[in-house]
């Protein structure tokens, strides 16, 4: 085990290259670009022993790690944003296919309007994929999660790929000290790869095939079991994880401060450092904050969701993303857990972190300064902007609920429809 | 039948899948009287289930012909006609898994 000051990409890399992919392939963009230039460069060195294929687009990319995964290697992928979107038609395919493909998806913004920096929108938006997606709070946890997802991605009760993702340039391009652990160690914890079944000239097969209406059911099914199987794997493979390398890896969720808490903060990735902070400060001044972080967004740990929140009156779940129209997709999950349950708390829905806008200790009080039940309460909006059509973002503006609009709609102007 | 993890299976299923009970009430008949062997009902089946060789020797495979009549629209000579289904459609069959070809498959 070698502790070193690495940027979060390069000890993502480290970690992939400690794996041993087989073939390595993708399409760059920011701020993903760092982890599989480190690789290009480890493999082009000869330091690492894989093939590593350059495509024309992340679909591409995808596809090929998807065609790769299938002759039964270890491979790896990476993206960000719009990438991930152009990915997505394959990483329901790679999942229907069971394949354990791990990607990495260094978290960014989606457009309109263009925004390079982080949110969670881009791997939020594909959480019915298929994809296990684990968030990661700082660069240990980024490359940590890299071993534990090939572990539990290639357990034959679940053969599902995995996606770690990471908050881009927060942790993507931040310098922390990471520990590395030495080959021999990842290779007690990682077991090499056995296909339940692979592509081969000599005894070929389809895979994914046509599924009448007779079998899409059933398939579908055994996916949703599988990923169930994940939450399973998941804990024991956390377990084992602790033992090898002597770290904890709270690879389903991590309660911080918790026991007592009255209200507490959920949420997923770097900004849970920010709501610790605050907890921390607020503990010092005798109030009971606690905060939870969610590891394992995809598959959903309902169950343990709801231990770590049953004795909290009040939970704020704070989201760098949204499902439009409705509430911050974190937020349903949460609920759905807590719905029918003895003395369930109260559950806040908050957005905030947009398109790299700093998720401060004010950003996380704002929200526990509100004191109604919201559902995609926006925090952090500048009460000075105007907003064509709506006035000032003022967050007195927000219904409390997301009731649907409740403004007069605007007389139609004559002569614009009718031209 | 097993339904396999992942959908695999053996190549060949569009063979196995005997896509003929998808026609609802009409298939062609190949009349095989004026039949000029121009090869226009093979090229216009969409499905590429007409086979023949030489003048009144095409036919349809009701196996998987879905009774669509492209084939006697485009005759030239009026030599196939669209009729009534006879006796049973084609068992609409779908294998992913045949426990004794597959064995060998499986790498676990």
């Amino acid at each position: 085990m070698a502790r070193r000051m690495l940027e979060g990409s390069q000890g993502v890399a480290q970690a992939v290259a400690l794996c041993h992919p087989a073939v390595i392939c993708a399409y760059p963009i920011t701020p993903q670009t760092h982890i599989v230039a480190e690789l290009a460069d480890m493999v082009a060195s000869g330091e690492l022993k894989a093939e590593y294929v350059n495509a024309e687009s992340e679909h591409s990319a995808a596809s090929i790690v998807l065609g790769a995964s299938a002759t039964g290697v270890r491979t790896f992928t990476s993206t960000s944003s719009q990438g991930l979107l152009l990915m997505g038609e394959v990483l329901f395919n790679i999942a229907g296919m069971r394949l354990p493909v791990v990607l990495t998806c260094v978290n960014r913004a989606v457009s309109a309007p263009l925004n390079i920096w982080n949110d969670q929108q881009d791997s939020l938006s594909l959480r019915d994929s298929g994809v296990i997606q684990l968030y990661a709070e700082n660069n240990q946890e980024a490359a940590d999660l890299i071993y534990l997802a090939y572990r539990v991605a290639e357990d034959h009760r679940v053969l599902l790929p995995a996606m770690v993702c990471l908050d881009g340039y927060i942790l993507s391009h931040a310098w922390e000290a990471v520990e590395i652990p030495t080959p021999k160690e990842v290779d007690a914890f990682l077991p090499p790869y056995s296909p339940l079944y692979k592509l081969d000239p000599e005894a070929p097969l389809t895979l994914g095939m046509y599924a009448n209406p007779e079998l899409y059911t059933e398939a579908r099914y055994m996916l949703q079991r599988a990923m169930e199987e994940a939450i399973t794997a998941i804990q024991e493979t956390s377990h084992s994880f602790e033992l090898i390398f002597s770290r904890p890896m709270p690879g389903i969720l991590e309660e911080y401060r918790t026991e007592d808490a009255t209200t507490v903060l959920l949420g997923m990735g770097s900004l849970v450092s920010v709501a610790k902070e605050v907890a921390d400060e607020l503990r010092g001044q005798g109030e009971k904050v606690g905060v939870v972080k969610l590891v394992s967004y995809r598959p959903f740990p309902k169950e343990m969701v709801w231990e770590a929140l049953k004795g909290a009156s009040d939970v704020l779940v704070l989201e760098k993303g949204i499902s439009l129209g409705s509430a911050g997709p974190l937020l349903l999950d949460v609920r759905s857990a807590c719905h029918h349950r003895p003395h369930q708390p109260r559950v806040s829905g908050f957005v905030c972190g947009l398109g790299g806008r700093d998720v401060t200790r004010q950003t996380i009080k704002a929200a526990l300064a509100e004191k109604e039940l919201v559902d995609a309460r926006f925090l952090d909006l500048k009460a000075d902007l105007e907003l064509e059509g709506m006035g000032q973002a003022s967050r007195d503006k927000q219904p409390a609920l997301a009731r649907g609009a409740r403004r007069k709609r605007a007389p139609r102007k004559e002569g614009i429809n009718s031209a | 039948m097993k339904l396999t993890i992942g959908a695999v299976g053996l190549p060949g299923t569009s063979r196995q899948n005997k896509t003929g009970s998808w026609r609802i009430n009409q298939r062609p008949n190949f009349l095989h009287i004026r039949c000029t062997a121009c090869d226009l009902c093979a090229l216009a089946c969409p499905d590429g289930c007409i086979y023949g060789n030489g003048r009144n020797t095409y036919y349809s495979d009701y196996e998987y012909c879905k009774g669509c009549g492209n084939c006697a629209a485009v005759c030239p000579v009026d030599d196939i006609e669209m009729e009534p289904e006879k006796g049973g459609l084609p068992q609409g069959v779908f294998v992913f898994y045949d426990e004794n070809e597959f064995r060998h498959m499986s790498t676990a």
